[in-house]
Order: structure tokens, then sequence, then C-alpha cells
């Protein structure tokens, strides 16, 4: 029956030509070709993301005055909205992390270096997008956390010079945080970001196809001097069937945490009662607002936050095009791209650690 | 120069240049105001008769365009004692205390007059005070009663909606006890003085002065301020009937009512005293040191037995809030929804609030009502709880299938990727 | 025809991965597809939002009447007046948080606790009350009546 179908859609599609690639793609195995899996475990939770996602909208309500409430329906009335939701909280955390993983395994694999800068570059771009997603869509249950988080947030990028104030107005839809930002977030959240991340993904998968995948440097050297110590699994079916078992695994991680350890809705949003005290954001921002945190509120004659958030611009600009500085010696560089990578991902933990148990 | 060998002359000179001295002086001085010798001495006096510019500004009447002629009489405009302080000038110097009520009501009760400066203000305070204990009192000719300037202070009187005034409703209690906390100064009188001490530990001071409510009772909402007078042994419920309108409404239709008043017992005051009120407990109800039954009543009468019934209801219906609360917590912390049952709980402890107010009407079957319709709550929202840790469970069950079907999955994948390999 | 008798572990084997990996598919994928179906499926209540209740039917009160109805998380407060007009405000009172009523001998809102007064607009008139009660929009929907939020800024 499956012949028969293919036969069908061969006839019209030609499906040969776009098919044989992939099944002559073969993946390199080694010591450390398990991180592999990270890119795709990552793609899997946006698809498990979008899905959830969709569902959701069919009940969720985009206003200052119904949406806490129609996140309250769906938990308590919607049959097994508690576990549609729950997935999408859990599995957007899951994402996030699994992306930072992808990113650090990545680097210390060294799979960035040419002629992979493009494919870097596309994935930090897709970092940031998708920890836009984690931001715009925490606001959206509108309870009382979520509100001053976003308050707190958007302030932050009011504190670039210049456009700064610009910005945070367009991000909020006005001067403050009202159930305009909450439409607007809305908006981003499921057309704007998930528009920019496909085209992004597209791009990235696209020129993962066609460069096949890295192999570490010192991996490279050895099967360069000894090619029978070359090992490599065919993509299809034997790497899906294993990306597949680790998808499952996904799956079942976060029915286990949806079941649980459902995510709670708290408190609805009073726009005008006062922050609670030790507002945080979320995990994913801690080491962020933390940095801010430890700055001095003047350094010399620069206001501290104005030079946090500048700080911040910076290194996320030098991580974006990180490849590109690499130099012809690659060996020394990529020593001290190590040495960078391993003292951020320290920072970062420690950071978001202190951030979680400081008051 | 001539003139200044003759001694008379020269007394003369000298008061003419003190005269003119003070006046240029007192001219820079208050220079924009009008000239007013009594402040400008008195400001330099030391205590009893110093009064500070500054002080006096703070006063009302002083912002009104008062002076201290209007009270004292004299002359403001003369610095030559004799004028400023003189008869002709109607000088009353110090008012004895005899006369301060009569003094402030020939303004403060002259309607036509206070009209002109605030027509919403009373202008019975004068009659009142004559009605009070210490009108009464002063008319016999006791001066250590209160008098006006004793509550509202002299020289930097302020209206009683400034939260500095000594009669604002926050301060009245600490103004009265400057007298009546004093023991000895109160002992000729043979009252209690210890009133202000267990005002502080009441119900009523925690609203007034730390929660801030405004509207809460200080001595004067029930003795009332100008025509201050205890209540009143038969009156004491009236009293408390203006706000504990409920309480008070069954309490008169109850045995209790009769009964207190023939044996010429306080009411109300029985059981929750004047002064030290504390926020009333379900242990009143009960045979312990906090009871107040049993005072009166034998133990296994009549009355002890509906005593127990009336406790037992309510501890039921407390027991039950308190277990559906319980319950519900747990299924919260369990990652439940069941915000609506909690909604519900508050109506449940509205019935319980209500059925304890049922308590003032002393009968068995009226707060049996009450507690009957809370426990319908309170049993849903308890069913409600539980129902969620069942709801709970069925998930974690649901749960153990899907990660069987998934393990099933992942060790048929695991198998056919080793077939594959080999 | 030896070699037929012999059993094949490799193909018991096979039937065996194929058994498991059917078998598995179809369970996850049922264990995936039933909550997604009973989720499309909307509930017997349909939520109208935090915005507006439906909080009694035309004839549930009778003229000069009052009636209790829930408004998201707080009591909220219905009343019928002689002339037929429909009122609905906040049933929290502004004082300690009790649950008003209202007063058919008064024609007014009344607060049990403390003998609080407020008008049929809400405005506190007498008694311990600091503040008005909030006062909520009401729409006749057929023969539903339907309170809403004033309209947010």
């Amino acid at each position: 029956m499956f012949a028969a179908l293919y036969g069908w859609l061969d006839e019209r599609l030609h499906l040969d030509g776009l098919i044989a690639p992939l099944r002559h793609k073969t993946v390199p195995t080694h010591r450390l070709s398990y991180w592999y899996f990270f890119g795709g475990i990552t793609l899997f939770l946006f698809i498990v993301q979008v899905l959830t996602g969709i569902l959701l909208l069919l009940y969720y309500r985009p206003s200052a005055n119904e949406a806490f409430e129609s996140v309250q329906y769906i938990m308590t009335r919607v049959q097994f909205g508690w576990l549609i939701r729950s997935i999408h909280s859990w599995s957007a955390n899951l994402m996030i992390f699994t992306a930072f993983v992808h990113m650090f395994s990545v680097l210390f694999l060294k799979a960035y270096r040419r002629p992979r800068e493009l494919t870097w570059v596309s994935g930090i771009l897709l970092l940031f997008l998708v920890m836009g997603f984690g931001f715009s869509g925490y606001l959206l249950p509108w309870n009382k956390l979520a509100f001053f988080a976003t308050t707190v947030g958007t302030q932050m990028a009011g504190q670039v010079p210049i456009i700064g104030e610009p910005m945070m107005v367009f991000l909020r839809g006005g001067p403050q945080v009202t159930g305009a930002t909450l439409t607007r977030f809305f908006g981003f959240h499921v057309a704007v970001l998930p528009g920019l991340v496909v085209v992004l993904i597209a791009i990235h998968l696209f020129l993962v196809q066609r460069q096949g995948m890295s192999v570490p440097p010192k991996v490279e050297a050895a099967w360069a001097a000894n090619p029978s110590l070359r090992r490599e699994m065919k993509f299809f079916p034997n790497f899906m069937l294993r990306e597949l078992m680790a998808w499952y695994v996904a799956i079942g991680a976060l029915a286990a945490l949806a079941a649980l350890f459902p995510w709670n809705l708290g408190v609805k949003a009073e726009p005008f009662a006062s922050a609670p005290a030790g507002i945080k954001p979320e995990w994913y921002f801690l080491f962020m607002y933390q940095t801010l945190k430890l700055i001095p509120s003047k350094v010399w004659i620069v206001d501290g936050e104005v030079l946090g958030i500048l700080g911040c611009g910076l290194a996320g600009l030098f991580w974006l095009l990180l490849p590109f500085f690499e130099s012809d010696k690659p060996a020394r560089t990529r020593t001290w791209i190590t040495g960078l990578g391993v003292f951020a991902l320290v920072y970062m933990i420690a950071m978001s650690v202190y951030g979680y148990v400081a008051k | 120069m001539a003139m200044l060998r003759n001694k008379v002359c020269r007394i003369v000179a000298a008061r003419f240049a003190f005269l003119a001295g003070s006046l240029a002086l007192a001219a820079c001085l208050s220079y924009g105001q009008a000239v007013n010798s009594c402040l400008d001495c008195h400001s330099a006096m030391p205590a009893p008769l110093g009064v500070t510019q500054d002080k006096f500004s703070q006063d009302i009447h002083a912002q009104k365009g008062l002076t201290c002629t209007s009270c004292h009489g004299g002359d403001a405009s003369s610095y030559d004692p004799t004028q400023s302080m003189g008869r002709k000038a109607g000088f009353k110097g110090k008012i004895d205390r005899r006369q301060i009520p009569e003094l402030c009501g020939s303004c403060h009760s002259d309607p036509n007059l206070m009209r002109q400066y605030d027509p919403s203000l009373r202008t019975d305070q004068l009659a009142e005070y004559h009605t009070s204990v210490h009108g009464k009192r002063l008319a016999t000719g006791d001066t250590k009663v209160a008098v006006c300037i004793d509550c509202h202070s002299v020289h930097d009187i302020r209206p009683p909606s400034d939260p500095r005034s000594t009669v604002n409703p926050v301060n009245v209690a600490t103004t009265c006890s400057r007298c009546h906390s004093d023991a000895s100064y109160m002992k000729q009188y043979g009252i209690p003085t210890d009133q202000f001490a267990k005002y502080n530990t009441s119900v009523h001071h925690d609203a007034l002065a730390v929660r801030g409510d405004l509207s809460a009772p200080t001595c004067t909402t029930c003795h009332g301020n100008h025509g201050a007078v205890p209540p009143g042994v038969d009156k004491v419920q009236n009293v408390c009937a203006n706000c504990h309108v409920f309480q008070a409404q069954m309490y008169a239709k109850s045995t209790h009512s009769k009964a207190f008043q023939e044996k010429g017992l306080p009411g109300c005051v029985v059981c929750h005293t004047n002064h030290g009120i504390q926020m009333p407990s379900d242990a009143m109800l009960g045979t312990g040191p906090a009871g107040v039954c049993m005072r009166c009543h034998a133990p296994g009468d009549h009355c002890d037995r509906a005593r127990a019934a009336i406790l037992a209801n309510l501890t039921q219906l407390d027991g039950t809030i308190k277990q559906a609360d319980d319950a519900l917590r747990v299924a919260e912390s369990s990652g439940m929804e069941v915000s609506e049952a909690r909604l519900n709980q508050d109506q449940a402890r509205d019935a319980l609030t209500k059925a304890r107010v049922t308590i003032h009407s002393f009968q068995t079957a009226f707060v049996d009502q009450d507690v009957q319709a809370g426990m319908k709550i309170a049993a849903t929202d308890l069913k409600a709880g539980k129902d969620a840790m069942i709801e709970r469970n069925h998930r974690r069950i649901g749960l153990g299938l899907c990660l069987v079907a998934i393990a099933i999955m992942l060790v048929g994948l695991w198998l056919y990727i080793k077939k594959l390999a080999s | 025809m030896c070699a037929d008798q012999i059993p094949l572990p490799r193909t018991t084997r096979r039937r065996a991965i194929e058994i498991l990996l059917g078998g598995g598919v179809l369970a996850s994928l049922a264990s995936f597809l039933y909550p997604v179906l009973r989720f499309l499926a909307p509930p017997p209540v349909a939520d109208l939002g935090g915005d507006e209740v439906v909080a009694a039917k035309v004839g549930d009160l009778k003229p000069n009447s009052g009636e209790i109805f829930r408004f998201g998380s707080r009591p909220g407060l219905l009343i019928l007046e002689s002339d037929g007009t429909y009122r609905a405000l906040s049933a929290t009172c502004t004082h300690l948080g009790c649950t008003v009523q209202y007063r058919s001998d008064l024609r007014q809102i009344w607060c049990p606790c403390h003998n609080g007064i407020y008008d049929l607009s809400g405005r506190n008139v007498s008694g311990p009350p600091p503040r008005p009660l909030d006062a909520f929009d009401v729409h006749l929907r057929g023969d539903e009546i339907v309170v809403s939020r004033k309209r947010e800024a």
C-alpha cells in the first residue's frame, strides 16, 4: 500500500530527486556524537509548542479583562486543558534549556567553524527569538508575577540610550504595561515570532542539510590521518530512529512533568497595585538580571543600568559573530573561544543560581 | 539736652525712647504683620507665661484672624504695659478655670457669629457641657475637672480633623487619659483609672490606632465628648447597638435582656467588659477561664446544656471549615485548580460569623440554623477538595498508562535499531 | 524441508519487534490523541470570561429585592428595584470585607457587620465604610440578566 502511494506521489512530484540525497545522508559517529541529538530535540519541542499553542488558541482570550479567566477556564473546565497548558509551559522551559545545551555543545565541539558560520548566526538569532517567545508568552496568563516581570523587563529595554525609550513604548504599546501590552505580546507570540522562527529554522536546517554534520577538529584530524577509523551511520533510518527515541523520551518527560507538577496559575494582575517584593524574571533571564543588579548605580559618569544593558547587548552581538573571530591560527583562537565558552557557561549557571536564591 | 536736667523729663524721655525703639524694632520684626505687642513680649517669656509666634500660628483661631485680645482683652497695639494690659482696655489676664467654658461659649454658642466662620460647626457644646459630669462638678466649684482647654489645648488649638489635634479620634483616648489614668489625681473621685490601659489592649483600639479605621470607637464615641457621662447601666446596649446592630436586636429579644435589666447589670458589658474589649472567641462559651456563661449559670441546668449545644455546633462548623481549607490546600499544592471551592469557603466563613452573632439570641435553634447553612457549604468544599485529589490520582494513572505505551515504543525502537545494525 | 521445520529465531524475533513497534506506535499515538480530541470538544459550560456573567434569569427576583451572585472571584449583589430597574454592585463591604445585603425596608444596601449603609448607586452614606461599592453594568439578553464590569480604561 505504501508503494502504491509512493508511486502516485512520485509521478506528480518526482520524489526520487528530493529523497535521494536524504537516502545517502550520513551522520558521523564518534565518542561525542550523542550531542547531535540536541538540535533535533529542540526542533521537536518547538513542534510541540506549536501544536499545544494552537490548541490553547481555541480557548484563550487576549484581553486584560478575560485573559486570566480564560486560562483558568482552560485549567479547570476544558477536558485535559490542564494537560495541554502544562505541557505548553513545561515544553517552553525545556526548549529554552535544550536550545542552550545545543548552542554550548556546538561551541565546545567547534561546529561553528568555517564553513558553518552562517549556521551559527542563524542559530543564535533563533535563540534570541526563542527567548522572545518565552518573554512574550509569560505575560499571556496576565497574572501578578508576569505583569511585574514584564514591567521590569521592558523597563530595562528602555534603558538603552537614544532608541531605548521608543523601543520600550513600542514593546508596551504605550508608556505603561496595560491591556494593550497584552494584545501586542499576543500578536508577537502567535504571529510575528512564529513567522520569523519558521523562516530561520528553514535556513538553519537547509544549511545543515547542505553542509552535513560537523566533526570535532581532533576527531577530524584523527580520521584524516587514518581514514579506516571513520565511522558513519545512515541518517535514514538509523539516526532518525535514534532521534525518534529521544523524542519519545522527551514526550514522556513532558507528560510526567505536566501531570506531577502542573503549571500554576497565580493571582490575577492588578495594574494599580504595588509590585510584590522580590520580583524576579524567569530562570532563563536570571543571569542577566542578577548581573544588572550587581552593577553599581553609577560607574564613573555612566548610569550603571545603562552600562549593564549596553554590556549585555555588546556581549550578545559578540556571541552572534563568534565564528568570525576565529583567526588564521585556528588552534589558538579555538582555545580562547573554548575558554570563553567555559567561562560563559559557568557564569550563567552561577548567576542563575545566585539570582534564584538571592532575596 | 536742657530737658535732661529734669529727672522727670529724663524718665519721660527714657520711656519715649524705649517706646520708639520698641516700635521700630517691632516694625522691623513684624514687617507685613499687624502689631501684636502681646506675642512680642510673651514669646520671650518662660512658661507659664510664654506663648511663641510659632505655636500660636498653628492655632485655628489665629488663622481665622483672632488674636490674644479676642479672649484675654487688652490692647495689642501698645507696648506700654499699663495700656496693653490695663483695665481700660478690658484686659482679663489669666482666665479663671471656672469661667473658661463661658468664655469659649461666648463665641462658640452663638450661631450667628459662628456662621460667619464655619456654618457647619455645631454650637451646642456649652449646653452639652453643662449636662456632663465635668460641667456639673465645675458648677459646684471643683476646678480639677476638665474644661475646654484641657482637651482642646490652648494657644495651638487644631481642628479635630487635623491628625495632630488632641481631639482627633486617634488621639482622644490619650487626651482623656491625662487625667483619667492619673491615680493620684483621680483619687478623690473613687472611679477606676485603668480604662486607658484596658482600652489599649482592646479590639477597638487596634482598629482605630493600628488599622487606622476612623470609624472605630474611642472614649467619646460611647461616653460623648462635651456631654461626657458614662452611659448608664441600663443604656449600655443602646450605645453598642449603634454599630453592632444585629447582636443588639437579638439580645433585646432574648431572655438575658430582661434578666440583666432587672438585676441592674450593664447589658453587653457583663460578658464583653467595657474598656478592654477583646476579640470574642468560642472559648467564651466554654467552661474554662475565658468562659462567661458559667459565672452565673449552674452546671447541668437548662442553660448550661444550651450553652454546650451552641458551642458544639460552632466547633463543628469551625472544624469542618478548617478541614475543607486543609483539603483544598493539599489539592492546590498538588497542582489542582480549586479556586471556585476556595471562594465558597468565604461564604462558609460568613455563615460561621453569622452564627456567632446569633449567639446573642441565646436560642440553640437559631444558632443551629446558621450553622447548618454553613455546614452545607463547607461540606461541599471539603468534597471538592477530596474530588480534586481523586482526579489527581486519575491523572497519575493516566500518566502511568501513557508512560507504559512510550516504554513499549522505546523498547521496540531500540530492538529495531539493534536489528538494523546487525 | 529440514530448513522449514527448524525454528528461526530471527523471524520470531522480527515478529516480536514488529509487534512491539506496532503496538507501541498505536498505544503511544492513542495516548496522545485521546486528550487532544477530548480537549477539542467544548465543555458544557461556555465561559463568558471574567468580563461578564449571567447573574440570574428574568423572573428570579421579585421587585424590591436583592440576590448575591458570583462574579469572577468575588460576590456581587443584584437588585431589582420596585420600578423594574436592575442594579448590580460588588457585594464586598469596603469596611472590613463582609458581604452586604439589600434591605427592602430601607431600600438601601446594608452591611450587617457594623451597620454600614450604601445607597443604590453604591455610595457609602452612613456608618464605617470608607469608600463606595464598585458598580457594574447590567443588560438583559433575552431572559438572562447579564452583569459586566464597567469598561476598563
